[in-house]
């Protein structure tokens, strides 16, 4: 299914203030550009790695120079389109020059980048945190700390940045790391396993609720520097972890590459809730910069009756591409995705979900929320995948996409494969636009263009609003309004 | 309170009222009635503020704040919270919104905009149950989704509701007797009469005369051509039931 908006009277203004746009002023310490095995070696040696983490780089970097990049393949099957993208003009790590040491207070931290992160809404400071929620600080490429830890440890739950799990918990993250996204996955999977900068590590042992909300905040700062995390979750039988992830970038005129890697592990009976909302910076009204995200986010519910949900609130960077997926090994487990993805200006979007079903009476769950503004395109790819041992598998899609304006785009991809009888999935899906009509109706009612509009698209979206951690779905709802605020005339 | 002088309002390019005159005053029930195709619904939208329709000569002057103002320069949320409704022949549908939330917003609008505390989501649910009655819906109604799944009878007693709940100066009607049954039609109609004050005014747009057997009007207006052809009092709705509208033309 396909269809482009037309013939509706409505001017296409949109562009936003981005207020994450500004740049810190610190000091920092990159590495020269372009992408070799020095390279390599030389960010391993920053960080001081074991010998298997190297050797791993090395083989993902090795297959990496084999591979062509997806764009440039004939027969390419996303639908975004970009200019040839120059890996040897980028760099690979850049990190603020003073020393960090995680095991010191965040107090200690150098002011600009306290004052950064407040300007963000993520006080750093023992004394302004946000209770309730553990966050972990990505700068560029290094952590710069995590807060919340002796809270955490007392319940035995790891929660540091992956560089630091690698020599804290090196038979934890050696078992898992790769595991359910192999460097072979995908060119920019082979590109991240190579490169990988910094991201974080949870680890939530047996039958422990994790005592409060995890976060990571990405912020990219530096020029002409790529952003590639790792995040690994390993949540142990019969565990809950609540995950929250937010990100944003100065406003820059060249194009910034995100290219992250997310795995989960949910054993037996364990679940994992997973929530993005994602505000890179979308590049201004003619297209001019903006970041590329390309993700690769995945989780495998290993064990019988565990959970893993992906709920995305995607609203900005100038292209997205990415599917988080669920492989649903375990007998009676579930996963499900649930997305809003907003686009406007030139803004390009190819997001959706593979939800592969190996295991017995699995259930997977697909809702997601298309909403076009301006001149973008928006699409939904997904993949539901019945394996022949996946006795009894359910599946519900729901793909509904909205158009604001005349000359964006929604596209619709659904790819089904069914290799057992006895699955039964049911698929919904629909496009519709911001009508004049319903605007008038509301406003008719006293409610103004823009509360009008909000009202539309909340509504729209609500399925997959309810689904985020309350503080996420005010803030989305906020950021959603004031995307859309100047789209409908 | 509305005065209507030499109106001429096009749609794309389709000239739809050439000339329309009407005066309405605190109080009165307006019936405008005619042929399909004359310009009823569109009358009703153009004072609404339905972005699609242009005036293009004449001028329509309402009541705010004790003096007459051009109604054509105020956007539709703003004619809405000065105290104009209208109830849509086809009300809309918002999928996802639900009838409370919309109905708290929308009257919380008009309360803020007239400089008054919002009310809170407690009070405002007793106030609404007691609308609720006037139109015999049941509370269930207000956890639906705005319009979603009602059926034509209850859309139109969603309208009354949502008129109800507004209280306006000047009530607009757009065919809101068409496609309701008896029953329906009668709840719909004893809900508008117990609005009904001296201090505002009803204008009903209508095909037949059978909802003048409810609300009782001062005037009667024949609308044909984009133009009122013939002003009476109810006895003139009678008199068109039985003799179409041929012989005034």
């Amino acid at each position: 299914m396909s269809e482009t908006s037309k013939n509706m009277n409505q001017p296409s203004a949109d562009s936003y203030e981005y207020k994450y746009g500004f740049e810190t002023n610190i000091e920092s310490e990159s590495i020269p550009k372009g992408l070799n095995e020095d390279i390599i070696k030389i960010i391993s040696a920053k960080k001081n790695e074991p010998e298997w983490v190297l050797n791993y780089r090395l083989k993902a970097y090795r297959h990496w120079i084999t591979l062509t990049e997806p764009s440039e393949i004939p027969e390419k099957w996303a639908q975004v389109s970009y200019p040839k993208i120059d890996f040897q003009d980028l760099t690979y790590y850049s990190a603020p020059k003073k020393k960090i040491d995680p095991k010191k207070s965040m107090d200690d931290l150098d002011p600009e980048l306290i004052k950064t992160f407040e300007r963000l809404g993520i006080p750093l400071q023992e004394q302004k945190r946000i209770s309730g929620v553990a966050v972990d600080v990505v700068f560029d490429s290094v952590s710069i700390g995590t807060t919340h830890t002796a809270e955490l440890e007392k319940a035995g739950v790891i929660f540091c940045s992956i560089s630091e799990a690698i020599h804290s918990h090196p038979e934890l993250v050696e078992k898992y790391f790769g595991s359910v996204v192999p460097y072979t996955d995908n060119y920019y999977a082979a590109l991240n396993a190579a490169v990988f900068s910094d991201g974080s590590f949870v680890y939530i042992p047996k039958n422990t609720k994790c005592p409060m909300d995890l976060s990571t905040y990405f912020r990219i700062n530096a020029k002409e520097t790529g952003q590639f995390e790792r995040t690994l979750i390993v949540a142990d039988e019969g565990s809950f972890v609540n995950y929250l992830e937010g990100c944003t970038a100065p406003q820059r005129d060249e194009n910034q590459l995100h290219s992250a890697i997310v795995e989960l592990i949910a054993l037996e009976k364990a679940e994992i809730k997973y929530s993005t909302v994602q505000n890179w910076y979308t590049g201004d009204k003619n297209g001019v910069g903006g970041i590329y995200n390309f993700v690769t986010k995945r989780g495998i519910c290993k064990g019988a009756h565990s959970k893993i949900s992906w709920t995305q609130v995607e609203s900005g960077s100038a292209i997205t591409w990415k599917y988080p997926s669920v492989i649903l090994q375990g007998d009676y487990s579930e996963g499900a995705f649930y997305s809003v993805a907003l686009t406007h200006d030139l803004m390009q979007a190819d997001t959706g979900t593979k939800m592969i079903h190996i295991g017995k009476n699995t259930k997977s769950t697909i809702i997601s929320k298309g909403i076009s503004a301006g001149k973008s395109s928006n699409a939904y790819r997904g993949l539901v995948k019945i394996m022949p041992s996946a006795e009894n598998a359910r599946n519900y899609s729901q793909c509904d996409s909205m158009l604001v304006g005349d000359k964006c785009s929604a596209h619709t991809f659904p790819y089904i494969e069914v290799k057992n009888k006895s699955a039964i999935l049911e698929h919904e899906a629909s496009t519709s636009r911001i009508s004049e009509d319903q605007i008038f109706y509301l406003q008719s009612r006293g409610l103004d263009t823009e509360k009008s509009i909000s009202m539309l698209v909340n509504g729209f979206c609500k399925e997959v609003f309810k689904e985020l951690p309350l503080e996420f779905s005010v803030e989305a709802v906020k950021l959603i309004e004031m995307k859309l605020e100047n789209s409908v005339g | 309170m509305l005065e209507i002088k030499n109106l001429h309002a096009k749609i794309e390019d389709k000239e739809i009222l050439k000339g329309l005159n009407l005066s309405v005053k605190a109080g009165e029930v307006h019936a405008i009635m005619g042929p399909n195709g004359s310009g009823k619904s569109t009358l009703s939208k153009i004072l609404a503020g339905h972005p699609a329709y242009e005036v293009t000569s004449g001028e329509v002057k309402y009541e705010i704040n004790f003096s007459m103002q051009n109604l054509l320069e105020f956007s539709p949320d703003v004619r809405a919270k000065e105290g104009i409704f209208l109830a849509f022949q086809y009300p809309i549908e918002v999928p996802g919104v639900s009838n409370f939330n919309f109905l708290h917003t929308s009257f919380n609008s008009v309360l803020q905009h007239q400089g008054s505390e919002p009310m809170s989501e407690g009070d405002f649910r007793e106030f609404l149950h007691q609308k609720m009655k006037l139109v015999q819906m049941k509370p269930e109604y207000l956890e639906r989704s705005v319009n979603v799944g009602f059926s034509g009878g209850e859309k139109k007693r969603n309208e009354i509701l949502q008129m109800a709940v507004l209280s306006p100066r000047l009530a607009l009607l757009d065919e809101t007797d068409s496609g309701l049954d008896i029953d329906a039609l009668r709840i719909v109609a004893e809900g508008v009469n117990k609005l009904r004050t001296k201090e505002n005014a009803v204008v009903l747009v209508t095909h037949y005369q059978r909802l003048l057997d409810y609300i009782k009007p001062d005037f009667v207006h024949v609308l044909s051509g984009g133009k009122i052809i013939q002003t009476g009092d109810a006895t003139l709705a009678l008199e068109l039931e039985k003799k179409g509208y041929d012989w005034l033309m």
